[in-house]
């Protein structure tokens, strides 16, 4: 998934016409105070962290200006922090509107309904998770007729609008359902949705693009994440990499697998440390790329656990034992291999061929996994 | 038929031509399945070791009479292929093409069932019933004809398992992977139906994983409904929370989800849970002795 900044969830909403508060974006002090001077930023603005996680408000990463010279010291002090583990490298300065309400309007899957679920509340402007069940209303949307009328007019009354706010919330719900539909969304959620006279103005923006529907949105390709570099090289090459807080890295093919896996070493006292998923692959080079970017990781050990369908044994097996020539003698790593399956026998023989034995058995192959990477200094 | 597949299926592969149909055509065949047919377009009147090459599944169907789809169509080009295969009248497709956007499973989705059409997948390993028909990518090694019916969302921890069962000295009925996608045409609560009807079905093993409501959705269904013997094993007990889905995703699932939520709804259904996959053939094991009591 690629989660867009605020900034780029917005730009994605200007193209729908939702409407938005005036603002611009800044990557440094002097930047921001231009903005200002400009007057392409009205004042009084709102000076936020362009960052992903939620709680800015609390945490100092919302700001209020009232002249350009404050405007400057608000983006300096927020350009200065680190939020949440992530530097901020860019600031949204934005008109401070005079906010009526704050309501709240999303857009997701219900997976067990296979349909768009329409999310709406009028206890906007918190975290949605805080709010009770009773105030908020859900929806399916049927992906066939698409939005329909009836359904905004219930949204309407959820928020309790009237007047011209409906024909307001009817048109934003319109563009929320074709951001949603056309942009390949997995969310869509504007909170708050600020009442500002008698209009309704997004004043967040927080979208999720779905990767699997990259190929058709080659625009997103380049939105930075928040994942580790290595996180982001494997991104590149196609291999489902995801790092832990434990030292013991897990190559295995298969998300069900790799979890398997995972739940297994940590029974046995291990901490797993790089979840890498090989997926279905008959391409030894992969494999070899797979297994070089855990060395990079540098992990106390590694427990591979293939079980061959469409990815075959012996092609795994090829593809270790080429990284193991590769990787430098400062990170190499135990290897705990359990190699089932597709051409069991052969990738067994490539592997003692190399000086790496295959333990069949899970439970006795994990727990050495878990003796190597302890006994590693 | 005993569960969607049997010696009366014919499939025609979707994409036969590429590396995956080609190879997985011949398995499906050493498995003893009927494949009758393939199709990619541009490729009519050539032949895949026999198997004849159709530009179209129209054309594939009326040569040949095929009743199933096994679809190995790169994402891109997956929901066409599949739209294609309902309207040609084909009424079981296994999708195995990973990586569709689930935009796109939508629409598959409620065209097929507006249809009389049953997806299984995408993502997914496919169906089997050993002695009978394979449709999908399972290998052949892992089964042993038997009265152990299999239902999953993983791939690869399908075949562990399902081999587990069968070094235990049990065989399968039919195993049914359902694929991890967010939009699954077939679910466990579609398929358990199935398996509560099978005659040749004795006992039943789901493997499920965290995230969703599938599994708790599961439970409910057999509590009420399923009165042959569960046995149950969720992944992903210990992967950290919060790698997937932002805030309007975590709150249509609010206290559901993780594995604690799954295993309680199982257990409470009365299904045994395993909490290692290499548990499981030995609580197979005690299922059926003690159902055969």
């Amino acid at each position: 998934m690629v989660k867009l900044a605020e900034w780029q969830g917005k730009s994605v909403f200007r193209k729908y016409g939702v409407p938005l508060p005036r603002g611009e974006v800044a990557r440094s002090a002097e930047e921001a105070e231009t903005l200002v001077r400009s007057g392409a930023v009205p004042l009084p603005c709102v000076v936020k962290a362009q960052v992903l996680a939620g709680g800015r408000g609390k945490g100092g990463a919302v700001r209020f200006a009232s002249t350009a010279e404050e405007a400057r010291a608000a983006a300096a002090a927020i350009l200065a922090l680190e939020f949440k583990g992530e530097k901020v490298r860019e600031v949204l300065l934005e008109e401070k509107l005079a906010i009526v309400r704050e309501l709240y309007v999303s857009m997701t899957l219900d997976r067990t309904q296979r349909m768009p679920l329409l999310i709406s509340s009028a206890r906007g402007g918190v975290e949605i998770e805080s709010v009770a069940d009773a105030e908020i209303d859900r929806q399916t949307v049927d992906p066939f007729p698409g939005l329909t009328s009836y359904e905004k007019r219930r949204v309407a009354k959820v928020l309790g609008l009237s007047g011209p706010l409906v024909r307001s919330l009817d048109r934003l719900l319109d563009s929320l359902w074709n951001v949603f539909q056309h942009e390949d969304a997995e969310l869509v959620e504007i909170n708050p949705l600020a009442v500002v006279g008698d209009g309704l103005v997004a004043l967040d923006a927080k979208v999720i693009i779905e990767d699997d529907a990259s190929f058709r949105h080659p625009e997103y390709a380049e939105v930075r994440d928040d994942r580790t570099e290595l996180e982001e090289i494997a991104r590149e090459k196609e291999i489902a990499f995801v790092q832990l807080d434990g030292n013991i890295g897990v190559i295995a093919n298969g998300a069900g697998l790799t979890m398997a896996t995972l739940d297994v070493l940590k029974e046995l006292g291990g901490a797993p440390g790089v979840f890498l998923d090989l997926g279905g692959t008959d391409d030894p080079k992969k494999v070899t790329e797979a297994f070089l970017l855990m060395a990079r990781a540098k992990p106390a050990s590694v427990f591979l656990n293939i079980f061959g369908g469409v990815t075959r044994c012996d092609t795994v097996a090829k593809g270790l034992v080429e990284a193991m020539r590769q990787v430098p003698s400062d990170e190499r790593f135990p290897l705990i291999a359990r190699i089932r399956g597709n051409n069991e026998k052969e990738g067994t023989e490539i592997l003692r061929a190399a000086g790496v034995t295959s333990v069949p058995d899970l439970r006795a192959s994990a727990q050495a996994a878990v003796d190597a990477a302890r006994s590693k200094p | 038929m005993t569960v969607l597949v049997d010696k009366e299926t014919r499939v025609v592969v979707q994409g036969i031509t590429g590396h995956q149909g080609t190879v997985h055509a011949h398995q499906m065949r050493q498995f003893g399945t009927a494949v009758v047919a393939g199709v990619t377009p541009g490729k009519a009147g050539t032949d895949v070791e026999g198997v004849p090459v159709f530009d179209s599944v129209r054309d594939a169907v009326g040569r040949t009479q095929a009743n199933a789809a096994c679809i190995f169509v790169p994402a891109p080009y997956a929901k066409d292929a599949l739209l294609e295969a309902v309207d040609a009248g084909i009424r079981l497709c296994v999708v195995v093409t990973e990586h569709i956007p689930f935009h796109d499973m939508l629409v598959m989705y409620h065209y097929a069932k507006s249809k009389g059409t049953r997806i299984i997948g995408p993502n997914c390993p496919g169906i089997a019933s050993p002695g009978k028909a394979k449709v999908g990518i399972i290998p052949n090694v892992v089964f042993h004809p038997g009265r152990v019916g299999v239902i999953s969302r993983s791939g690869t921890l399908t075949y562990e398992i399902v081999s587990g069962i069968k070094e235990m000295g049990l065989g399968q009925s039919t195993c049914i992977g359902l694929g991890g996608d967010p939009v699954v045409g077939t679910s466990f609560v579609d398929a358990l139906p199935l398996f509560q009807a099978d005659p040749e079905t004795d006992a039943l093993v789901m493997v499920g994983e965290i995230g969703g409501t599938a599994e708790e959705d599961a439970a409910e269904y057999i509590r009420q409904h399923f009165t042959k013997p569960v046995v149950a094993y969720i992944a992903g007990r210990s992967a950290p929370p919060g790698k997937r889905m932002g805030h309007a995703g975590a709150i249509i699932t609010r206290g559901k989800g993780t594995a604690e939520t799954k295993v309680a709804a199982l257990e409470a259904a009365g299904a045994r849970v395993a909490r290692f996959p290499y548990e499981i053939p030995r609580l197979v094991a005690e299922a059926l002795g003690s159902a055969h009591r």
